[in-house]
């Protein structure tokens, strides 16, 4: 079915379809349409789930953990200050190996005060050991909320799916609603390969010694820094999952693409333009003008920021002349962490490109496709002069 | 559920004896039973057992004499503010150190 609707209606939709069957969430803008749109749909009757009303996004979190762990496909989503409220349950549910998913509707975070976009709230929460995707438009939210599921279950670990407030979260596109049916054969229900139940009582997750130690069946139990070392091997692993989900849902929708990077003419690119979200289909159009004037940029989307998808990075970008990074937030006190990050994956390679980044957009100060122009063009034409260069579009101080 | 080895990539403890560690290295204070006041013992009943069901680890026998397990237990003294004719008395830790080795 191909409809007309707002990216969080997209979401809602893709959570319907994912059978969740535990929403907890406390509003915050620009989310709020997302679960309130899923309230109405358990009120109607339309979706068999239990909406949990809580007083904060750390309940609504705590909701959601208790509820994996007994077993249950659960979702929440939230924003910026919402986000940050969360954050020790964040952490909590990646140690704890849970399988949630939760839409975060990117915007920037206070003081000062501000409900427009930019990507730092989910950037800061980027060690958590969450798998984070970032999508470009309604489809892709739609879709990747139901790929979502099938990843975090498969390698139990929580996924964000991140897309930019406002930009997709409140405008409105066609999208094809995925048949349920179909979903639910590329997404069957939830069996969890543990679930706490009364029948087998357990402490999960409780004070954890330094060292290994024997269990109460005399076999040797993992300590905290097993248990660490397996979360950061399973992240790392998982980028083969991610992969294998994608051609998965390919095979049955007939959507999809490169999971890792969505690229717009960068084969044969001496120049590529980065960046995550919605920002990069912007790109796009000055990547067109550019090339009007002799200048082979590319556009790179990153949809897959956690686990770094480092050795793709490498290979999509290594022979590029300069790789220029459009970035919405900041490791305050150093530079852009997307910026950081492909720098880092790019160490080794013999022949570098020079590497680039702007930070723009923030608290939603408008994107000009024109100031995007200049600088890009800049980049490309006294890039090789400058092997880093750091600097703000759209700021007027 | 069945079985299930959800150990291998979570924090996972059941209820029994040591799934916390050998939390006796926490003590500083050794509950220490004074048969010859003990309750069951004087009479040879099962009776009283107040430590064994005070006990917060489960580290006391319900047996004539009770015993208390001192791999696990964390010295924490209820069982001999509870016990009823004040057999349990709490010795300092050192006091054991040459026997112990």
């Amino acid at each position: 079915m191909h409809i007309i609707e707002s990216g969080n209606v997209a979401a809602a939709m893709g959570v319907k379809l994912s059978k969740a069957q535990v929403i907890a969430a406390y509003p915050i803008t620009p989310q709020t349409p997302l679960t309130e749109k899923l309230s109405e749909f358990i009120e109607s009757g339309e979706m068999n789930a239990e909406y949990i009303p809580v007083e904060s996004e750390h309940s609504a979190l705590s909701v959601c953990i208790a509820a994996a762990t007994t077993g249950a496909r659960a979702f929440t989503a939230t924003s910026a200050n919402g986000l940050l409220y969360m954050h020790e349950q964040i952490h909590w549910a990646a140690g704890a190996r849970l399988p949630l998913v939760m839409c975060v509707v990117n915007r920037g975070v206070g003081a000062p005060w501000t409900i427009w976009n930019d990507h730092q709230d989910s950037i800061s929460q980027r060690d958590t050991g969450w798998i984070q995707l970032y999508v470009n438009d309604h489809q892709q939210i739609i879709d990747t909320v139901i790929k979502a599921f099938s990843l975090a279950e498969e390698v139990s670990i929580p996924v964000m799916v991140c897309y930019d407030g406002y930009l997709l979260s409140h405008t409105y596109m066609p999208f094809e609603v995925p048949d349920a049916d179909k979903v639910d054969a590329f997404l069957p229900l939830f069996k969890p390969s543990y679930a706490l139940y009364s029948g087998e009582p357990a402490n999960l997750n409780t004070v954890t010694l330094p060292d290994a130690r024997i269990d109460v069946h005399g076999k040797l139990a993992h300590g905290y820094m097993e248990l660490r070392y397996l979360l950061q091997e399973n992240l790392r692993q998982s980028v083969d999952v991610v992969s294998k989900v994608e051609t998965k849902f390919m095979d049955m929708f007939g959507r999809g693409g490169d999971p890792f990077i969505e690229s717009y003419m960068c084969e044969d690119a001496d120049f590529i333009a980065v960046s995550m979200g919605s920002l990069s289909y912007q790109l796009r159009d000055v990547a067109d003008l550019l090339r009007d004037e002799n200048i082979k940029v590319g556009v790179a989307g990153i949809r897959l920021y956690r686990p770094f998808p480092d050795k793709v990075i490498v290979e999509h970008f290594q022979n590029a002349a300069g790789v220029v990074v459009f970035e919405k937030a900041i490791s305050y006190g150093f530079h852009g962490p997307l910026y950081s990050d492909i720098k880092s994956a790019l160490y080794n390679c013999k022949n570098r490109p020079f590497i680039h980044n702007y930070t723009l957009g923030l608290g939603g100060r408008e994107i000009k496709t024109k100031e995007l122009f200049n600088a890009l063009k800049d980049s490309c034409t006294n890039g090789s002069s400058q092997v880093e260069k750091r600097g703000w579009i759209g700021l007027k101080i | 559920m069945g079985t299930r080895d959800c150990g291998r990539i979570t924090s996972h403890s059941e209820p029994g004896p040591g799934d916390g560690g050998r939390t006796g290295l926490w003590r500083v204070l050794r509950p220490v039973i004074d048969i010859t006041l003990c309750i069951p013992v004087k009479k040879n009943k099962q009776a009283c057992f107040t430590c064994w069901l005070y006990c917060p680890d489960a580290v006391i026998t319900r047996t004539i004499p009770p015993v208390i397990d001192y791999e696990y237990c964390k010295g924490c003294g209820i069982c001999a503010e509870e016990c009823p004719v004040d057999a349990i008395r709490m010795v300092e830790e050192g006091k054991f150190f040459k026997e112990d080795g």
